[in-house]
């Protein structure tokens, strides 16, 4: 049994990129009898970045988890070598694992509010590598526990020591959790998609102090689905599908250059500045399209002034919309963009007509509509359709997709007068987002995340309504199927020339739907502009902050 | 008594699924065709075969009568399921009007409502039951009160979390952005979602009934000897439990058996519907 | 000062529940059929008659019968105050009297099985939670049988295999160490089968988190993992439900009493309860009543000691 040097490599050996950290050949990962990772090989080297990209499902995080030996239960692993600074982690057993990890590699899981212990203290949460591996008493744990999370960046660490994850906001957590993987200073960091569910500019923090880190001489594995992201922080990068590596190479070239069309299909579907006006899946690249038109003339939809005051459990009121206003013009795409706790989703829900505002007030077509009482809004309410970032949850559990969409039909503006008819128009209607005839009696629970959303949409436009509030309608897919829903909704609103709100974290996403865009910050709208104005000069400084610090793939 | 007891229970293999359903079945029978199971009578006394033990001519043994005690246990299967099913029933009627209500009529019913199904759940069910044979009197029908009663908060507070629960769903909103009116999306969404669950939990608290009804019946507060009540037939063989340990043991023995399979078939009914809230 | 706050709420909430609690008593004594005089005289002469006005007229000066409702009403509950539960029907004395030499016993026999309870579920369940086919299910079994079990069954059995059969323990015990032995199994030991149930299936979910992955990445081992992190994590529904526990054993304690020929409340309650001394029954619910309050008050102050996400909300 080969034992493993439980010293971490010293500095010396990892100062340059060429010397081999991480070897591994062939590595295989099966599941009983579906095989999870198909015979993959990558090497790491210290002061580099290793990105290993891929979609839901392409094994990337299995193979993350491997390199810890924390694979789970039931799991084969093989390989014809897995090496970390000469010594073999192939033949390990599981009590030398437990020497290597948080020593000789650390981890970085996505989420901190999960992936750190809700009921213990931070400053023990970042000692407890210290602790394990037997390092000083424990006033010097705890003194270098406040040192980590100073050196990430943590402001008063005295303090934050002191609390407990849930106090921290969401980037001093994740840098809490990077504190306490790099400990020991291991020579191999691997963090498993340590931005995800992070607001861009929290992400472009995060995305820094592991680029420190890589100063250092450290080496990291970033596992990520964001393309994007990656092009920040990585050296070279290896692009995974259905458990094998379809390409690798220097970041430069894979990202922009790429030889496999899976690769090329991956970037193109990414949704920026560039792929405005064009589509974002299928294999022609950039086919320039008739644009719609616009109608400047009375706005569909228009908000004045809405505020919205939540009184929390505290009795403190706190001001989450504040004196916001727009016009929604017929065959428009208006985007409200933010980070989290901007107020856009809450906004969305006064434009619904969902929530009552504080004050304000939201007009459709010139007409009252906010104003109303709840049973003379009722039947305008087929003017406005809504599209959710959950559809599961949107959908009764118990109805078959042909009843949500004939549901739909029956509210609308040509309510069905025979169930024939209901039947062939909800068919229409699924052939219209891409699906068939045949998903009518399929229950949306076995269905994918990208056809839900399609038969949320059905839902959406089976009443003819002329406004569509799209509420983050394609963050919870992966890039490729965000690329086919956001193709779909461009395409419908060419042909029906329906509005959209849209609603959406992501200033990619935004900028390629958007013809207007409004950004929030804390409840207010600090800019409102064309896309072209507000992308390109923008005017208010926390505009410029968020544009800086979206991932680009041109940064790499 | 309690619903805990009752959501979270046996986590049987699958043969059990089966075993359950045999001893179900059995149980069902006997109460509706006792006789297709035992010849005898349940009253026969013999007086020449007072207290036997467990034998092949009386499975069972004989009590102080000479009664046979499986012919017995068979006949009660209909007082003991009846008393089951009688009290759960009244309890659901009183959960369903008490859980809906707090859920939908506003905050300030809701608190009051849910203040007291709090207390009410929390306090010994056998106490509240007990405070209702106090004032009635112990008979059939007390027995079936007391045990609906003593029940009902603990279902009433799971059928509020479950609409509080299902009202906080996406598709109620949903359905209200398509338009829908409030009743209407409470008769086709929210009613039917949230008693889903609840088919589960009532076979669960079938058995749980029959349970604590046996109970009563057996601290001599239920429904009386000569009946063959389970929990009757219990009372009855107290007096000899030195002596002959089966006329309290092996009655017990038929009690578990058939809490222990509603409660497995409850849980497979509930996996198989989606899980409850708890 | 939000800690405070919170004190006073529920304060103000535990003199509440003792209210509700006393009209809901006071007013199943009204509910009793018939006049309740008439009825009282009948128990105290062993009759069954009815008696005239004037016969009656002195029990119902000595009860209050006469006056209206909302009077008895707010006397009674006043009386509540000043620890007044009112006059048993059939022993002629205060009912404080008749329960209190009682209280002891019952209160010694339900804390000493949640103590034996606890210790049973968090024995067998960290022994066999996750820890490969055979201990899991023999955990699992143990504690689905267990849990269904009903009190007076195990305690006639505990009765006629240790007591009858075996001989160890004394058929009626007392109050003596001995025999407090089976009453307490007889409570444990189906409420120790209900937590461990609750506690492995959080403690599966919670072995199953991100956070623990975290730690084991970080080197730590199975068992570190478990003890350090997992364990705090899953003991906290059952603590939650040992509130309601606390009601499941006193509704045992009961039985088990009555079993066993233990004195306590749960044996004043069934004579109460036969000889329809609703006086007496009241009593003993109001006496529950306040000892649920209490209990509720000590859980919510280990949860918040457990979780002190509380402690900051």
């Amino acid at each position: 049994m080969t034992t493993v040097d439980d010293r971490p490599v010293g500095r010396a050996d990892r100062v340059s990129g060429t010397t081999e950290l991480l070897r591994v050949e062939n590595l295989r990962v099966s599941f009983g009898a579906t095989e999870v990772v198909g015979g993959i090989s990558f090497t790491a080297r210290p002061g580099q970045c290793l990105a290993i990209v891929g979609e839901s499902g392409s094994g990337k995080s299995v193979t993350a988890r491997t390199l810890v030996g924390l694979t789970g239960p039931g799991a084969r692993v093989s390989a014809d070598r897995i090496d970390l600074a000469g010594a073999d982690l192939l033949h390990t057993t599981e009590r030398a694992w437990r020497g290597l990890r948080g020593r000789q590699i650390g981890f970085v899981l996505q989420d901190a509010l999960v992936s750190l212990d809700q009921l213990r203290r931070v400053g023990d949460e970042v000692a407890e590598p210290l602790k394990l591996h037997r390092w000083g008493n424990r006033a010097a744990r705890a003194a270098k526990a406040v040192e980590l999370l100073a050196s990430v960046g943590v402001p008063e660490p005295e303090v934050r020591a002191q609390q407990r994850p849930y106090e921290l906001s969401g980037g001093l957590r994740q840098r809490a959790l990077i504190a306490s993987a790099i400990a020991l200073d291991p020579p191999l960091l691997i963090a498993d998609e340590p931005t995800t569910a992070l607001d861009v500019t929290v992400q472009a923090q995060v995305l820094d102090l592991l680029a420190a880190s890589k100063e250092r001489g450290t080496s990291i594995i970033l596992i990520s689905h964001d393309l994007s992201v990656v092009a920040r922080l990585a050296d070279e990068v290896a692009v995974m599908r259905d458990g094998h590596i379809v390409e690798h190479g220097p970041a430069g070239q894979v990202l922009h250059d790429p030889r496999h069309d899976y690769t090329r299909m991956l970037l193109a579907a990414i949704p920026s500045e560039h792929t405005r006006g064009t589509r974002l899946s299928g294999t022609a690249t950039t086919v320039q399209r008739a644009r719609r038109q616009v109608d400047r003339g009375r706005p569909v939809l228009e908000a004045r002034h809405l505020t919205k005051v939540f009184r929390g459990p505290d009795k403190v009121d706190r001001t989450v919309v504040d004196d916001v206003s727009f016009e929604l013009f017929g065959g428009e795409t208006l985007g409200i963009v933010g980070e989290s706790g901007s107020g856009k989703t809450t906004t969305a829900r006064i434009a619904l007509a969902i929530l009552e505002a504080t004050s304000g007030e939201v007009l459709l077509r010139g007409e009252p509509w906010s104003a109303l009482s709840t049973d003379r809004r009722r039947p305008l309410r087929k003017q406005v359709g809504v599209v959710y970032q959950d559809p599961l949850s949107s959908f009764d559990p118990r109805w078959s997709v042909g009843r949500i969409v004939t549901d739909a039909l029956a509210t609308g503006r040509r309510p069905p007068s025979s169930k024939t008819e209901a039947r062939d128009r909800a068919v229409r209607l699924l052939e219209q987002v891409g699906l068939t005839g045949a998903h009518l009696a399929s229950s949306p629970l076995r269905l994918s995340g990208g056809q839900r959303q399609r038969v949320a949409i059905a839902r959406a436009l089976a009443p003819e309504p002329s406004v569509i509030v799209c509420d983050e309608p394609v963050s919870a897919l992966d890039v490729s199927i965000q690329a086919q829903v956001l193709d779909l909704l461009t395409d419908l609103q060419d042909e029906l020339g329906v509005s959209y709100l849209f609603i959406s974290h992501d200033l990619g996403v935004i900028h390629h739907v958007s013809d207007r865009i409004l950004v929030m910050k804390d409840g207010r709208v600090v800019e409102h502009g064309t896309a072209t104005e507000v992308f390109e000069r923008p005017r208010h400084p926390y505009t410029r902050q968020l544009l800086t610090a979206v991932p680009r793939l041109g940064s790499a | 008594m309690s619903t805990l007891t009752v959501t979270r229970a046996v986590h049987l293999p699958k043969v059990g699924t089966v075993l359950s359903l045999l001893v179900v079945a059995f149980v069902v029978a006997a109460a509706l065709v006792p006789g297709l199971l035992v010849d005898g009578s349940p009253t026969a006394i013999d007086l020449k075969s007072t207290l036997e033990a467990p034998s092949w001519a009386h499975p069972f043994g004989t009590d102080d009568a000479g009664r046979d005690l499986f012919t017995r246990v068979v006949h009660g299967a209909r007082e003991s399921l009846g008393i089951g099913l009688g009290a759960t029933a009244l309890a659901f009627v009183i959960a369903i009007g008490l859980g809906f209500t707090a859920a939908l009529a506003g905050r300030v019913v809701d608190a009051a409502i849910t203040r007291v199904l709090e207390v009410a759940f929390a306090f010994p069910a056998l106490l509240l039951a007990l405070l209702v044979i106090a004032v009635r009197g112990p008979s059939l029908a007390t027995s079936i009160a007391a045990v609906g009663i003593g029940s009902a908060p603990g279902y009433a507070r799971m059928i509020r979390g479950q609409v509080l629960a299902v009202r906080q769903a996406g598709f109620i909103e949903a359905a209200a952005a398509l338009g829908h009116g409030w009743f209407t999306v409470i008769r086709r969404h929210l009613f039917p979602n949230a008693m889903r669950p609840l088919v589960a939990v009532a076979t669960l608290g079938v058995g749980q009934s029959i349970v604590w009804a046996s109970a009563l019946s057996f601290l001599g507060l239920g429904v009386a000897p000569p009946s063959s009540e389970w929990g009757a037939l219990l009372d009855a063989g107290r007096l000899h439990i030195t002596t002959s340990w089966w006329l309290e043991i092996l009655p017990g023995v038929v009690i578990v058996l058939v809490a222990i399979s509603v409660t497995s078939l409850g849980r497979t009914l509930q996996n198989r519907l989606g899980g409850a809230a708890r | 000062m939000s800690r405070l706050r919170r004190i006073a709420v529920k304060a103000v909430t535990s003199v509440v529940v003792i209210v509700a609690a006393a009209s809901v008593t006071f007013f199943a004594q009204l509910a009793v059929p018939g006049d309740r005089a008439n009825t009282l005289m009948n128990l105290q002469t062993g009759q069954d008659k009815k008696w005239s006005v004037d016969e009656l007229a002195p029990l119902n000066e000595r009860f209050g019968f006469d006056d209206p409702v909302i009077v008895q009403y707010l006397d009674y509950v006043t009386g509540l105050f000043h620890g007044d539960l009112g006059t048993s029907y059939t022993q002629k004395r205060p009912v404080t009297e008749v329960i209190g030499g009682q209280l002891l016993p019952s209160l010694t026999l339900t804390g000493a099985a949640l103590l034996v309870a606890w210790a049973l579920a968090l024995g067998i369940t960290l022994l066999t939670v996750k820890r490969g086919r055979f201990l899991t299910s023999l955990g699992t079994t143990w504690e689905a049988l267990t849990a269904s079990l009903p009190h007076y069954w195990v305690g006639v059995v505990l009765l006629v295999v240790f007591a009858v059969q075996l001989r160890v323990f004394p058929i009626i015990g007392g109050t003596s160490a001995l025999g407090t032995v089976l009453p307490v199994l007889t409570l444990a030991i189906p409420l120790a089968g209900f937590l461990g149930q609750v506690t492995r299936d959080e403690f599966e979910q919670v072995l199953q988190q991100p956070f623990v992955t975290t730690a084991r990445t970080r080197g730590m081992s199975d068992l570190g993992v478990r003890v350090q992190h997992v364990l705090r994590h899953a003991i906290l529904p059952a603590i939650t439900l040992s509130g309601w526990a606390l009601g499941a054993l006193v509704s045992g304690a009961v039985i088990a009493e009555n079993i066993f020929g233990r004195p306590g409340i749960g044996q004043v309650l069934v004579t109460a309860v036969n000889t329809r001394d609703l006086p007496t029954v009241s009593g003993i619910v109001l006496v529950v009543a306040a000892i649920y309050v209490v209990a509720n008050l000590l859980v919510d102050l280990a949860y918040a000691i457990v979780d002190p996400r509380l402690r900051a909300a």
